[in-house]
This record gives C-alpha cells, sequence and structure tokens, in this order.
C-alpha cells in the first residue's frame, strides 16, 4: 500500500540514479518495500566477508565510509544519493568492504529481490549498472569519477575524502602586465622587476603576440646572445598558446605539459584573437593543486547557499591534516584554521543577512565564544554564540530584538548545516537569552561579577571568551570595557573565578596514575579536555582578566602575556603555554584519527613516549593551580 | 486483570482476547530486539471525550529500522467535526472515500500493535485518545507500555539554574533540531515518521552520555 512514508522514499530516490529512470509506477511499488535503517556514528552497516544482506543501499542522510580491513584504509566516502553494496548481491560474492557510519546515517536499503526484475527489465538502469560495474564508479553520469565503488587490489592509493580542488577553476593573475614588440629588453626587464612579475605579454592593437619570461632573460640576453637594446620581438617566445580563461587546474596542467611550456594566456575567447585577460604561472596551479589555505578562503567566499560551504569544511579537516603530519608549530596552525572557520561563520551570516528581508536596523556583532572565541577550535565541535546589538529606545526594543533572533535562527540552523552541532545548553545567538541589547548585556555581565554562585562563573567563564566574528567592533568594546570596569569594582569575583578554575578534576590519582571516567559511554576513557585542558584555559582566563588585558583570547598567548608581565613566574607561564599547545595538538590528532572530539583518549592505544608527554603536562597543570590558589586565597572559600 | 476492576473479564470479542493474550508472554528487554510501534494520531480536538479520532498513523521499528511495507494507516469515520482542527490535518467531514468504522479500525490496529512498546510524541494524549475509542466500544485500556520523545528529549538537554528548561518541546522544534523534512507534517503517518527518526536520533544523543538500556528509557 502507498503511504506518506514510501512517497517520502521515492521523492528522494527519483533525484539519483539508477533510480531515476524508473517508470513511476514501478518507484513506487519499489519505495514500498523500502527498509529505512538508522546507523549511529561509528555504526557497522556490514563487515568484510560477511554474506550479502538482501538489501542494497543508498545514503539518504550522513556518510558511510567503505575500508578494506587488511591495511585500515577508506577505500571511498559515500554521500547523499550515492549507492553501496550492490555488486556483491549481483554477483552473488560475500562484502569486499566493512561499511561504517562515518557520521549519524540515515539508509535506505533497497530490496535486491525487487529491484533485480526491474533492472533486466529497463535498459537505462541496466546500462548504469554494467557501466558502474565496469568502469568501477558508483556514478559513471558524474562528471567526477572520484573514488571506487569497489575495492579492488589496485585501489590503495586513492584518497577517500575528495580532493575537489583539482576541477576548481583556475585561479591566474588578473592584471595583465604588457609590453609593445617594440619596447626595449632594458625597459621591458624594468617593468617586470617594478611589478614583481616573472612574465611579461608582448601585445599588439591589444592581441596577445608572445610572452617573454624570467627565463628568456636568462638565456638570450645575459649569455649575450642579444644585446639589451633590442626589441621585445625578438626575445619573445611566439607564436603564443591560448587558452579560454575558464579551465580547471587539471586542464591548465595538462596544457603545460602538453606544450611544454610553463605561461598560459588566457584570452576572451581562448583564440589569439581576442583580448588577453590573463595570465597563467605554473605556479598558479601548483598553489592551486594543494589544500590551500587561501583557496579555501575564496571557495568559501564565493558560497552562495550553507550546504556549499560543507564540503569545504572537510578540506579544511585535509589541511589540518597535513600540517600535523608535517610537525607544523601549533600556534601557527590554530591561526590559520581558527581563520577558516571565522571565514565560513563570515559567510553563513552573510548568506543569512540576505535571507532577511531588511537589513540589520541597527549595527550589531555576532559573537564566538568558547573554543572558537579563544581561536582554538581545530575539529567539529559544538556551536557557543551569542548576539549583541546597539541600544535603542525603548519603544523600538521589541521589534529590534525580534529581528535580530531571527537573524540569529537562519546563522544558527546555517552554522548547523555545515556542521557545528548545536549548542545542548542552548548557549546559542539564536536564545533569547543570548541575543542581547548593549544595556541588557551590561546588565547581565553586572549581575554575574557581582552575584558569582557556581553558575555564574560558569557563565563568564564561557561568556569572557568572545571574539567577534561578524559585525562592529565598538558595541563589543563598550562591553569589554564594562567589564574591566565591573572586576575592579569587585575583585571578589577574580576569586570565585579562581575557585571555579580549581574544580576540574585532577588527571592523575594518588599513585600518579591516571584517572579515568568512572561510568557512562566513555568509562575507563581518559577526559583530555574536562581533566587537561580546561584548567590550563581556565587559569589563564582568570589570570589574565586580573591583570585587565583585553584583546587576547588564546590560551596560550595569554601565557606568553603573563611571562612578559610577571617576570618571576615567567618559567611557569611559559610552560603553561607549551603544555596548552601540547595537549591541543594531541587531541586535536586524535580527533582526527577517531573522527571525533579527541575529547575521550582510550589509554592503552596510546604508545609511551605519548603517556609521558602527556603526564609532563600534569605537572604544570598542578603547578599552575597552586599558583591560582595562592594568590587568590581560594582556601579562604568554602569549595 | 485483578479481580476488583472495572471491566470484568470474559465477553470481549475475540480480536481483543488475541491482542491481551501477547502479554501473556514475557518481553524481551533487549533494546535493539524489542518491537516499537511509532504512532500518532490526528483528532477532531483535545477532548478526550468530545473529540474524537479522524486518523491513525503507525510505523513498525526493530533493530533500528524502519520497514516502509510495515505501516499502518486508517482513517475513520466520524460524526464528531471541529473546522478549527481540519485546518491543520486537513481531513475534512466528507473528504475521503476510504474511511472505515471506529472499531474496524481499532481492531486492525490492535492486531497491527500487539505487545509492541508504543513510542509516541507526547504520547499520553494518543494513548488517552486511543483508550476513549475502545472504552466506546466498552473495551478495556491499551495494556502497551510506552515511551514519550517529548520527555526524552528533555532529557538529552543540559541542566543548568541558568538555562532555561522548556516545559516541552513541539514535533516542529525536534524536527528542525534535527534536521528531519516535515513534508508530511500533520499527516499521522508522516508524523509518526518523524517522531520514530527523532527517536533514533535522541537514543545516539542519550548514548553518549550513558548506558541506555530499555529500562532506564522506560523509567
Amino acid at each position: 500500500m502507498q503511504n506518506t512514508i514510501s512517497e517520502r522514499v521515492a521523492d528522494f530516490l527519483e533525484n539519483f540514479p539508477p533510480f531515476n529512470a524508473l517508470e513511476k509506477s514501478k518507484l513506487d511499488k519499489l519505495s514500498q518495500e523500502v527498509s529505512i535503517a538508522y546507523h549511529e556514528k561509528g555504526g557497522l552497516v556490514f563487515s568484510e566477508d560477511e554474506t550479502p544482506h538482501d538489501f542494497f543501499y543508498i545514503v539518504h542522510e550522513g556518510a558511510i565510509a567503505l575500508r578494506k580491513i587488511a591495511n585500515n584504509e577508506i577505500v571511498d566516502i559515500c554521500d547523499e544519493g550515492d549507492i553501496f553494496g550492490l555488486r556483491p548481491l549481483m554477483a552473488h560474492e560475500n562484502y569486499k568492504l566493512e561499511a561504517r557510519a562515518h557520521e549519524e546515517s540515515i539508509l535506505y536499503g533497497i530490496p535486491i529481490a525487487i529491484f533485480k526484475p526491474y533492472a533486466k527489465e529497463n535498459e537505462e538502469v541496466g546500462n548504469f549498472l554494467i557501466e558502474s560495474f565496469a568502469s568501477n564508479t558508483r556514478n559513471p553520469y558524474s562528471k567526477v569519477h572520484r573514488g571506487k565503488l569497489y575495492g579492488n587490489e589496485n585501489a590503495q592509493n586513492i584518497n577517500p575524502e575528495v580532493k575537489l580542488l583539482d576541477l576548481q577553476p583556475v585561479s591566474y593573475s588578473k592584471k595583465v602586465v604588457s609590453c609593445t614588440p617594440g619596447t626595449s629588453m632594458k625597459k621591458v626587464a624594468e617593468t617586470m622587476t617594478k611589478h614583481r612579475i616573472g612574465s611579461i605579454l608582448v601585445l599588439e592593437n591589444e592581441l596577445p603576440i608572445g610572452v617573454i619570461t624570467d627565463k628568456d632573460l636568462r638565456n638570450k640576453i645575459v649569455t649575450g646572445l642579444f644585446s639589451i637594446d633590442s626589441p621585445a620581438s625578438e626575445i619573445m617566445s611566439h607564436p603564443v598558446i591560448t587558452y579560454p580563461r575558464k579551465m580547471t587546474v587539471t586542464q591548465a596542467q595538462m596544457a603545460m605539459m602538453k606544450s611544454n611550456i610553463s605561461h598560459l594566456v588566457l584570452t576572451h575567447d581562448g583564440t589569439p584573437h581576442t583580448k588577453a585577460v590573463g595570465i597563467l604561472s605554473k605556479h598558479d596551479v601548483m598553489v592551486s593543486l594543494g589544500d590551500n589555505p587561501a583557496v579555501l578562503v575564496k571557495a568559501i567566499k564565493r558560497a552562495k547557499k550553507y550546504k556549499q560551504i560543507k564540503p569545504l569544511r572537510k578540506s579544511i579537516q585535509h589541511l589540518l591534516q597535513g600540517y600535523l603530519d608535517q610537525n607544523i608549530p601549533m600556534g601557527l596552525i590554530a591561526k590559520i584554521l581558527s581563520e577558516l572557520n571565522d571565514t565560513c561563520i563570515k559567510q553563513v551570516i552573510a548568506i543569512s543577512l540576505q535571507k532577511m528581508k531588511r537589513p540589520p536596523p541597527v549595527k550589531f556583532a555576532w559573537l564566538s565564544m568558547g573554543s572558537q572565541g579563544r581561536s582554538e577550535q581545530m575539529l567539529h565541535t559544538d556551536q557557543d554564540n551569542a548576539l549583541l546589538f546597539e541600544d535603542v529606545a525603548e519603544s523600538q526594543k521589541a521589534k529590534v530584538t525580534k529581528y535580530f533572533l531571527t537573524l540569529a535562527k537562519h546563522v544558527t540552523h546555517g552554522l548547523h548545516v555545515i556542521g557545528f552541532d548545536y549548542c545542548p545548553a542552548e548557549m546559542m545567538a539564536s536564545n533569547p537569552k543570548w541575543c542581547l541589547s548593549l544595556q541588557e548585556w551590561k546588565d547581565k555581565v553586572s549581575h554575574w561579577i557581582t552575584n558569582p554562585g557556581p553558575d555564574e562563573v560558569l557563565m563568564s567563564s564561557i561568556f569572557f571568551d568572545y571574539n567577534v566574528s561578524y559585525g562592529d567592533k565598538e558595541v563589543v568594546n563598550t562591553l569589554s570595557e564594562h567589564i574591566f570596569q565591573c572586576t575592579e569594582t569587585y575583585p571578589i569575583f577574580f576569586l570565585h573565578l579562581a575557585s571555579g578554575a580549581l574544580q576540574n578534576p585532577s588527571p592523575t590519582g594518588f599513585f600518579r596514575q591516571f584517572l579515568v571516567e568512572q561510568d557512562g559511554a566513555h568509562k575507563d576513557f581518559f577526559d583530555l579536555k574536562r581533566r587537561a585542558l580546561m584548567p590550563l584555559i581556565d587559569a589563564a582566563r582568570v589570570l589574565i582578566l586580573s591583570h585587565s588585558v583585553k584583546g587576547i583570547g588564546n590560551t596560550w598567548e595569554r601565557y606568553e602575556k603573563l611571562a612578559e608581565l610577571e617576570p618571576k613566574n615567567s618559567e611557569l607561564f611559559l610552560a603553561c603555554s607549551y603544555a596548552t599547545k601540547a595537549l591541543l595538538k594531541f587531541r586535536t590528532k586524535q580527533g582526527l584519527l577517531h573522527h571525533d572530539s579527541g575529547r575521550y583518549i582510550a589509554l592503552e592505544k596510546l604508545n609511551k613516549e605519548e603517556r609521558i608527554k602527556l603526564k609532563r603536562t600534569f605537572k604544570t597543570i598542578k603547578e599552575i593551580q597552586e599558583l591560582l590558589s595562592v594568590r587568590f586565597q581560594v582556601s579562604n572559600l568554602l569549595r | 486483570m485483578g479481580l476488583f476492576s472495572k471491566k470484568k473479564r470474559g465477553n470481549f470479542p475475540s480480536y481483543w482476547e488475541e491482542y491481551e493474550a501477547l502479554f501473556q508472554k514475557k518481553q524481551t528487554e533487549n533494546l535493539q530486539e524489542v518491537r516499537f510501534v511509532v504512532l500518532d494520531t490526528e483528532t477532531t480536538g483535545f477532548d478526550y471525550n468530545k473529540d474524537r479520532i479522524l486518523s491513525i498513523g503507525a510505523l513498525t521499528l526493530q533493530h533500528k529500522k524502519i520497514k516502509v511495507a510495515e505501516s499502518f494507516s486508517a482513517y475513520l469515520e466520524q460524526e464528531v467535526h471541529s473546522k478549527e482542527t481540519v485546518k491543520i490535518h486537513g481531513i475534512r467531514k466528507e473528504g475521503r472515500k476510504d474511511t472505515i468504522p471506529e472499531e474496524e479500525a481499532l481492531q486492525k490496529f490492535l492486531a497491527f500493535l500487539g505487545n509492541a512498546v508504543i513510542i509516541a510524541h507526547h504520547a499520553l494524549f494518543d494513548i488517552h485518545m486511543i483508550n476513549a475509542a475502545l472504552d466506546r466500544l466498552h473495551l478495556p485500556d491499551l495494556k502497551n507500555r510506552y515511551l514519550d520523545t517529548s520527555s526524552l528529549y528533555k532529557k538529552t538537554r543540559l541542566r543548568s539554574n541558568l538555562i532555561q528548561q522548556q516545559e516541552s518541546y513541539t514535533l516542529d522544534e525536534l524536527a528542525d533540531m534535527f534536521n528531519i523534512s516535515k513534508k508530511d507534517r500533520h499527516t499521522a503517518l508522516g508524523d509518526a515518521y518523524i517522531t520514530a527518526i527523532a527517536f533514533l536520533k535522541i537514543l545516539a544523543k542519550l548514548r553518549e552520555k550513558r548506558e541506555v538500556t530499555l529500562k532506564w528509557l522506560l523509567k
């Protein structure tokens, strides 16, 4: 019987091959027999060498990783609309790969018994299957034959998570510097030096007739073959090889290899008979080829929909992995990563603003709190944010608040789409409590500072790490000033903040053994965030606030500043700075390895060296906690 | 059924006896294996006495799987009608040809439901509504155990004095929160589907924090 659920399934299936080729009546029939399965992240769909199910699968939501167990390598990642697990059913063989949910996923299981006759009858469907098996790709109609559907012997070199940049349009220098055929080489060299370029275009009647590169200068002039007064026409390489400006990185690379040249001239229509619009060097191609922050920023800024940003965030993770592999300093990695994350957030806000009917009625600022606020967010985590807007007349307030709440709802939804989970404590600007006018925020923080109960201290510790992601910095500065004024008047607040910072559980026990979680889903795991990172982060916050230093959000930078302010403690503070970076790196590596937040660590999986490294940071944690406790006389307070 | 219960045993139609017999056996306590029936009803209003069920939608959830073929949907013939709720569910009085009498619908529903654990959003409402209908047929109340996605969802939220917990969450809010398409909102089966997916996602969230057993969920 057809029902709303089978309609829902059919509506989805008809968008993807091979189902788009089925007749409506058959699609409906098939949809009624579908089995909808939910898999938690990491959940097993089928294991290697398992006898095939009665179903093959199409990903409705989430992503499934196909893995070869022998080398634990991800062979392919299937996203929304991709089918997998079909060939074993057709070939009557066991599964060759293991399939696990890479993210939380919903799969539609298509019963092979019903599908098979349809595939035999319908030529288009049959062809799709034959082609997909023959080419070994999941979807032979897709433009990109990325990844392979089924594992085989030579599937080992495939990079699972797409290098999507190969097919991105090239970015070329649009400012074309040129000379005429009659220009003397001396002049040409001067022009190139002035513009700091390695190649120059020779134009005649605005049309490109040749190119001169650094290499020509070296080979033809410096060797004395030609005098430096010879005209450009005698030196230039010609005829020019021209290409249209819309070409992909891969095309450009191939063009260069084919003609054995290092510079391509791009013209309006791709022939030498139209105006030159740019010049593309081998270097430009190299830059585009690697996962490269500049290219990613550009791509993010081009996004017009939230959805387009999601795959770019995946590339960011690649970049991160690459940086870690190359052992680039954590401080630098964090800077680049938070810059990229910030760009994503900014773009989401820009898209959200487009969705609003009117421009914002007054100036506002979007604040990122927590780890993103501190520029320490490496992996995908929850979103913590707040919105602050200029004070308005009382009569306008309800209307203005409503505007910003609506905007915030769009933004938090957008952030959710690109992979920031909703904050379980609802510390988000879409919550009316975190979307306030300047005066309301002032009142709120004053209240926290003058009534520092445990909750107020917790709130302040999250909120006070804010950082402006978007909007007006002036409004935010006013709020920061206010916070410092308040804390100066109520220094007792630091005592409470310090005591809050000391309440994180200790990382090691009496016998210096690691303390692990006692129950819950992470039983016997070590909580790296709560037991090691948070104590350092919290301590840095209290100390830097007590020095009234603003504008430094980052924990290790806070410690570096503290070392400068208190030379007698500089050794400890520098140790803290180092420990924070080390722990964050540790967490990031663990997170990437296990595709999670990296917060909980299975100690038995660590090698000896890693354990020692970890334990070494604990000594520093203990010392900084002692310093806090003495300085703010926390022992006087009932804990 | 005790000796002093209002409704005495016996003289029940065979379909009720069959339904009741299913509860004699001990049921599994394994969260994976237990059969859940996720259900939703569309009604003429919120008054258990005056209002009537217009449609029942239900599906089976077992081993984290929903089989589209194993779903239940019935539209009921009713004399009572309300202009207000027509706007919500779009079921007009003479709007459908495939309606069946209330007793027939309940009989089929009981057969589908069996001894499964019921899951519904604001479950008590749907259960009370069905019980009221059973009462009109002089039948006892449903015997199934149930879970309410609205209160389960609340368990996933953090508890803090400064964060105000919402009293309850609507199905729309859950759908938004979990990115579930609201395409067939306000058809009984469509809502049941949204509830089922929300339930699975809530379960995953709860698992992050602690071990989840059927017993704990039912507590």
